[in-house]
């Protein structure tokens, strides 16, 4: 099932293209992870797939749609996204929040139906998180907060869900098992997760696709194909660090 | 971790109910409770001049406290909201000192231009300083609106609101300078704050227009829930960022205008309540926090104005001060006890 189909120009600032034509699609149910060096535009990539900020040119389809017809009522329904940074709120509980992914839906003073806090609950039975509902987000660790945004995500009832770094302040065992987490959902929910990594090894373990982003191209395949053809190595080996093709391992010499 | 709020929305309640009476009972002159019963239902036997207090200057002054309270309070924590800074209340946008820029021109130039000073006008004067105050007050903030829509950052809107502010204050001070002594101390008089200005015909406009308002602003508490997600999330989850912006500073700004011209730039309410109206019932959910803040602003402001009005000080005490020696010992003693608390979880 084909769900997106993209080929377009990045820009930041007066049409400085970051990334241009670029062609790819995203599958539901499978997780993709989108890597690559430092300002090489994964985050553009990833807010111009939200419709944060306009593409410079070519297409992105969206379930047989243009993304720019799809009004914000539409994309809030078609699209969740998780973000690297932690949200400071003080005195909202873990519940409150997600149920907050229910706003595309609720009325216009954002009360929950009866429905709407059956699924809050089937979401953070999801992730896992059902002990934590009552307590307050200013109490939680790193790890757990970001189990209650992808919560929110979830509660959202996308078919799409994007994160732009979602482990980055994680330590190793929550690392593991966020993207564990992500893993499972994308195939029992049969959605389309794509996120943006740097733990490269972790990534090459559990993806179903990789992008790899790099300056002018963009590569993409399992992370066997994109071992077999040289990308990875090209991308990951330089002075003391090499790559093991037949075994997806980084190597680090010392 | 949650705590039942109904009770505390009684006890607020009571709150204003109790301090409004006392308002009406306490003063220079102590009433006693039956006799201000009859005195509004228009009982003749009531001495004149206890008639005369209460319904001249007692009344109006406590129908305005309690309105401009909740006003300012619920405009302070929408630009808290807004903003997503604590320190954010409704002078930080310089929209009150647009109101002081207002007043200032008409006080004092119409000593210096007209050859009358302004304060020797009585009634006229009142109206006057009021449609400049509003006039200079709902100008900056149109100039806000129109940055708000043009640059991105929040914070770079708060700098440039706080640069206006300063502005303002700049060309108060140039034209001080040139002003006559006595509409210099009118100015400075008005600059103290004070609940009892507005009378009569006024008093019931200004109330009126905020009982328009404060239910006005209550439409926006979902769109204020989605602001605390920080504005990424609040935009994935559906809001249009600018309008929301658009609708909550306006929103925001208008009340300020309109208290501020009537009452005075009343300092600290607008800070301190939305802080106070959280601590107490640990929730960011603006479903509560709107109608709570309404409600303990009203009641400060009362209260503020009781202790102004106290035996002793005899009205010489400005509302001002009081707000400030009231609400700051409150205010730190709250976040003080909250910081234990967060540090036993």
């Amino acid at each position: 099932m084909e769900h997106l189909s993209i080929g377009y120009a990045v820009h930041g600032g007066r049409d400085r293209v970051v990334a241009g034509d670029i062609c790819a699609s995203l599958m539901s149910g499978e997780m993709t992870v989108l890597i690559g060096p430092n300002g090489m535009g994964k985050s553009t990539l990833l807010r111009t797939l939200c419709a944060f900020q306009p593409r410079l040119g070519g297409r992105i389809v969206v379930q047989g749609r243009e993304l720019d017809t799809y009004t914000e009522k539409e994309l809030a329904q078609l699209i969740g996204i998780v973000l690297t940074s932690k949200p400071d709120i003080q005195n909202m509980t873990v519940t409150e929040l997600v149920g907050l992914g229910r706003a595309p839906y609720t009325g216009f003073w954002g009360r929950l139906s009866a429905q709407d806090r059956q699924i809050v609950r089937e979401s953070l039975s999801l992730v896992g998180i059902e002990p934590l509902g009552g307590r307050l987000i200013q109490t939680l660790s790193d790890g757990e907060r970001q189990k209650v945004m992808i919560a929110k995500a979830l509660a959202q009832q996308t078919p799409i869900i994007f994160l732009d770094e979602p482990t980055a302040f994680l330590d190793y065992p929550s690392k593991v098992e966020t993207l564990q987490l992500l893993y499972r959902l994308s195939r029992e929910t049969d959605r389309t997760v794509f996120l943006s990594n740097h733990d490269l090894d972790l990534a090459l373990q559990m993806a179903d696709r990789i992008w790899l982003m790099e300056s002018g191209r963009l590569s993409i395949g399992t992370p066997a194909s994109l071992a077999a053809d040289g990308s990875l190595a090209r991308f990951v080996e330089r002075d003391g660090i090499s790559f093991r093709a037949d075994d997806l391992r980084i190597l680090v010499r010392h | 971790m949650k705590r039942p709020v109904w009770p505390l929305f009684l006890l607020l309640t009571a709150g204003i109910l109790l301090f409004f009476v006392l308002n009406l009972m306490l003063g220079t002159v102590p009433i006693p409770v039956r006799e201000i019963l009859k005195a509004l239902a228009g009982d003749e036997s009531v001495p004149v001049v206890w008639r005369n207090i209460v319904l001249s200057s007692r009344v109006p002054q406590a129908l305005t406290a309690t309105v401009a309270g909740a006003g300012l309070a619920v405009s302070g924590l929408q630009m808290q909201t807004v903003f997503r800074n604590p320190l954010a209340g409704p002078s930080v946008l310089g929209i009150s000192n647009g109101a002081s820029l207002g007043v200032a021109f008409v006080v004092l130039l119409s000593g210096s231009l007209g050859g009358v000073a302004l304060s020797r006008l009585g009634y006229l004067g009142d109206v006057a300083m009021s449609l400049a105050a509003i006039v200079g007050a709902l100008s900056v903030m149109a100039l806000i609106m129109y940055v708000s829509q043009k640059v991105k950052g929040n914070v770079t809107l708060l700098i440039i609101g706080v640069m206006i502010g300063y502005l303002a204050n700049a060309v108060i001070g140039v034209l001080k300078f040139f002003s006559a002594e006595e509409d210099v101390k009118a100015f400075v008089v008005w600059g103290l704050g004070s609940f009892s200005r507005v009378s009569g015909d006024q008093m019931l406009l200004f109330v009126s227009l905020m009982l328009v308002l404060l239910p006005l602003s209550m439409l926006l508490v979902k769109t204020m829930n989605l602001l605390l997600l920080g504005d990424d999330y609040a935009r994935n989850l559906g809001l249009n960022l600018r309008r929301a912006r658009l609708l909550v500073i306006g929103s925001s700004g208008i009340l300020v205008a309109i208290v501020t011209a009537y009452c005075g730039p009343i300092m600290f309410i607008g800070l301190a309540v939305p802080h106070l109206c959280r601590a107490m019932m640990r929730s960011s959910d603006h479903r509560l926090l709107m109608p709570g803040t309404m409600l303990l602003g009203a009641a400060l402001a009362l209260l503020c104005n009781l202790v102004a009005r106290m035996p002793g000080f005899e009205g010489a005490l400005p509302v001002n001060s009081v707000t400030a020696l009231i609400g700051a010992p409150v205010i730190a003693s709250v976040l003080f006890r909250k910081r234990k608390e967060n540090v036993q979880e």
